[in-house]
């Protein structure tokens, strides 16, 4: 019995120890972030490998999300007979929702799990070393640009997702049910306001700090091995999926 | 002058380092030996704090670096210029950004004066014309001697050398050595190898330390290390499996 309760606390220890550690490692990239010099060619850099690379995936799946919210929508509304109100459901849902969370989850599985391979292999080729070494604290230089490129990029790719997934969900609704064109965006127009897409925004470049935070964490600390790197790969996108779910119901319990 | 002092270091339960004491002389060049896995490159990564002891010190001209405060720590290690076991080459740019990085991140050199510096290393280990390719690209020998130019780029006082001759060719691996002696001289560094390329390697070292069972069993000149009686020497200079070293 002692024996099984000396597990439970040694293990929830370790637990907190490395939450702590995350945590830490999070603070010092934000306070690295913020002071000069900022390595713009690598924060553009950045941009281009979480923005652009993710720009094709976010497009799709917006627009294929928009359409099922097209159909989806209009079966719900319609036991209400109230069609026309599509387009105000569908936005509403797009930017306060589905929108942020959505294209979190693209971008993880597009850029944060190659962040997590690359710094894992880093770390194994004992290239992380040699920038210590160097006297060039890796962390400045490897996980502060992608922060402040997350930071910029993960908005402007959920703006496209919710602009692309308000056409899709206009295609289906207008196009292929019948909803009047102009009481789609009447509706939109009516009811969504600034409040809803500034609460969208805020949790966007949340998610994209989460998305950075975890993923460079995990393969900053890779074990130095091929298996490490895998393992760390895959522990960044379950941990970023379940951190971005967690932190979406407080900001929503807080913003709604 | 380096002092190792009392240094332990285990990983999990494995006991890596047991108590290393040993000095390296400024200005000259100390080699390392000890049966792979054996915990040189573990030793190495404590003199510039790449790794800090689980107890112990290592005193850099009398400053205890495993005490040091996060600032102090990046001003020593600048100190230091490191050739890696695999070069760890930043594969993201190529071998001309690779070797001109520590000078463009550093210093406030002017572009030309990088390039002069950056080719001229480049062409000291025969390397010229080659800047404009991938570490990818590059054969295990070709990275390790841009891992040297890297290494000496800033001309630092104590160069760390990890295997600079393994998985070279012989004839190579000589040119390699005489890189060496010839940058050491000029710069006079301090210099610290570990190798595995005896006895070629005692003809440019000054000193040499073999590191068995956890401590430096024998720290001596060259000569004196060659000729010495010290079972532990022998079993390693004749490549026997019987003797006081443990092997598998
Ligand atoms: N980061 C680490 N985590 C866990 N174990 C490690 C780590 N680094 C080294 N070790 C272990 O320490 C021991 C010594 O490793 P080290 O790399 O120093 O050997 P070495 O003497 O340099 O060998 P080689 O000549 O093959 O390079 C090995 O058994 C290795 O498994
Ligand atoms: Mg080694």
């Amino acid at each position: 019995m002692l024996l099984f309760l000396s597990r439970i606390g040694r293990y929830t220890l370790s637990h907190l120890a490395a939450m702590g550690r995350m945590f830490l490692f999070l603070l010092s990239a934000l306070a690295l972030s913020f002071r000069p010099p900022a390595k713009i060619r690598l924060i553009l850099y950045h941009i281009k490998t979480i923005g652009v690379d993710s720009l094709s995936v976010v497009v799709l799946s917006g627009f294929f999300t928009g359409m099922v919210m097209g159909f989806q929508g209009y079966y719900s509304l319609r036991k209400f007979n109230a069609e026309s109100w599509l387009g105000s459901a569908t936005a509403l849902g797009l930017l306060r929702e589905l929108g942020p969370v959505l294209s979190a989850f693209m971008v993880t599985g597009r850029t944060g799990s190659a962040m997590a391979a690359e710094l894992g292999t880093m770390r194994a080729t004992e290239q992380i070393d040699a920038l210590y070494s160097m006297a060039i604290n890796p962390i400045k230089y490897l996980v502060s640009p992608r922060i402040i490129a997350s930071l910029i990029a993960m908005p402007l790719l959920t703006a496209i997702f919710d602009v692309v997934g308000i056409y899709g969900a206009y295609l289906v609704g207008v196009g292929l049910l019948g909803v009047s064109s102009g009481s789609y965006f009447s509706g939109m127009e009516s009811s969504v306001v600034f409040h809803d897409v500034y609460s969208g925004l805020i949790k966007s470049v949340s998610f994209g700090l989460i998305i950075t935070w975890v993923c460079c964490y995990k393969g900053f600390h890779a074990p130095p091995m091929a298996t490490g790197v895998s393992q760390a790969t895959t522990e960044s996108v379950v941990l970023s999926f379940v951190f971005i779910l967690v932190w979406d119901y407080f900001l929503t319990a807080i913003m709604l | 002058m380096i002092r190792v002092v009392d240094l332990y270091k285990s990983f999990g339960n494995q006991q890596v380092l047991k108590g290393v004491n040993m000095e390296f002389v400024t200005g000259k060049i100390t080699t390392i030996v000890g049966t792979s896995g054996c915990g040189k490159t573990v030793l190495l990564k404590h003199l510039n704090a790449l790794l800090l002891p689980d107890r112990g010190h290592v005193l850099v001209d009398s400053v205890d670096i495993t005490q040091l405060r996060q600032k102090e720590l990046y001003e020593m290690r600048g100190r230091f210029g490191v050739l890696f076991q695999g070069a760890a080459l930043l594969d993201s740019m190529t071998i001309f950004d690779n070797v001109a990085f520590p000078l463009r991140e550093k210093t406030k050199t002017s572009e030309t004066q990088i390039r002069h510096k950056v080719e001229e290393r480049l062409e000291q280990v025969g390397l010229e014309g080659m800047g404009y390719k991938y570490p990818a690209e590059l054969s295990g020998g070709m990275k390790k001697r841009a891992g040297l130019a890297r290494a000496l780029v800033m001309d630092p006082e104590i160069v760390l050398f990890d295997e600079p001759t393994t998985g070279l060719d012989p004839v190579l691996a000589t040119s390699i050595h005489q890189l060496i002696v010839r940058t050491q001289q000029t710069f006079g560094f301090t210099g610290v190898v570990v190798s595995h390329t005896i006895p070629q390697v005692f003809e440019i070292s000054d000193y040499v330390a073999i590191l068995a069972n956890g401590i430096i069993e024998e720290l001596k000149p060259t000569k004196e290390f060659q000729s010495s009686p010290n079972p532990v020497v022998q079993q390693f200079i004749r490549g026997e499996t019987e003797g006081p070293i443990q092997v598998l």
